[in-house]
């Protein structure tokens, strides 16, 4: 018996400790939080929206910064088809202090951004998630009440030479989602920064 | 006579820049795979990682100060840079520089990272410093930074007299 409560207290912390964060068919979870006009934000707060693309960037990552226009882009093609773009930041501006809120205001309208961006002040989104680098995408989609995970990765396969992208991961898993298929891959890979989380 | 003098000037300060510069080799993915597949005696560290990442550039010196600590070992460290090829130039070369790396710096350049950032390790998400360790006996791979006491430790484990 003993045993037994032994190895169940242990299956807790390790399923806890451990936790990779969402896979894609996960139910995600809503949050709220600071966007660049001082006001807070919430997934909640789109009545008509079909779905999201959250985007896990900074200011200060070469990789966030390369993709900034095409965030933009992407963000005018697929809010108006019901899939806006969040972009939430979630770095310990004492590590990299470029990252702070108030850098954030600034980046945002130096590249004219289109969408919130939104600061993860306690990372737990980030955590929670199991965002690790920026830019990390997670794109939801609405079903019901719930918000499911339908796509995790990279935006495309070339950060450096947009002229030279052959695949549109984030582009396509969308468009499958508003055909009512489900995107294949619906998981990808790229290199990226870390995201700074405190010690 | 102007280009006379530039070509004094060329002269004298281009021998300078051969002898001091580290010759980076750059590699696609497939040139660079068969660096982690070896099977030999030699233990070597390979560590991914770029100059506009803060907490690599924060784990640098340990690497630099274990490179001169084994290098006469059968030991050979790798730091394979991320950085933009357009920016070798303006970013990587200077840093090289600026900072005295001995270690062998090569320049990995593969767009296609979804394909290979999991050949190189299955658990890899793609975020650096990333760190592999191994010879023909022993491998570790560690996304996040290392300290000098953890890669001193799994060297002086895995190392072949």
């Amino acid at each position: 018996m003993k045993n037994l409560i032994i190895t169940i207290v242990l299956t807790i912390t390790f399923s806890t400790s451990f936790s990779q964060g969402y896979g894609t068919g996960d139910k995600a979870i809503d949050f709220n939080l600071l966007n660049i006009d001082g006001q807070y934000l919430s997934l909640d707060d789109y009545d008509e929206a079909k779905g999201f693309i959250v985007i896990f960037t900074c200011n200060h990552c070469p990789f966030s910064i390369a993709y900034e226009d095409r965030i933009i882009a992407i963000d005018k093609k697929y809010k108006a088809l019901g899939y806006p773009v969040i972009a939430i930041n979630s770095n310990d501006s004492t590590i990299a202090e470029t990252d702070s809120y108030s850098h954030m205001k600034v980046r945002a309208k130096e590249k004219g951004f289109t969408f919130p961006y939104l600061l993860d002040a306690d990372q737990s989104i980030a955590r929670t998630y199991g965002a690790t680098r920026t830019p990390h995408v997670y794109v939801l989609s609405k079903d019901k009440k719930k918000l499911l995970v339908k796509y995790i990765g990279a935006i495309d396969d070339n950060h450096e030479e947009p002229e030279k992208v052959k695949a549109k991961f984030l582009e396509d898993a969308v468009d499958a989602l508003l055909d009512g298929n489900s995107p294949n891959p619906d998981f990808t890979k790229a290199i990226g920064c870390t995201i700074k989380f405190s010690k | 006579m102007k280009i006379l003098f530039s070509l004094l000037v060329i002269s004298a300060l281009f021998p300078a820049i051969i002898v001091d510069a580290q010759v980076i080799k750059v590699v696609n993915f497939e040139e660079f795979q068969p660096i982690i597949q070896k099977n030999n005696d030699t233990t070597y560290v390979i560590n991914f990682w770029a100059t506009w990442c803060i907490p690599c550039v924060k784990e640098l010196p340990y690497f630099e100060d274990i490179n001169s600590e084994f290098k006469d070992r059968k030991f050979k460290m790798i730091l394979v840079s991320l950085d933009f090829k357009s920016q070798m130039e303006s970013s990587l070369i200077p840093f090289i520089e600026k900072k005295n790396i001995e270690s062998e710096v090569i320049l990995l350049s593969d767009p296609d990272a979804n394909t290979w950032i999991s050949m190189v390790n299955e658990d890899w998400t793609g975020s650096i410093p990333a760190t592999i360790i191994y010879n023909k006996d022993h491998y570790s791979f560690t996304e996040g930074s290392l300290t000098y006491n953890e890669l001193k430790e799994t060297i002086t484990k895995y190392i072949i007299e």
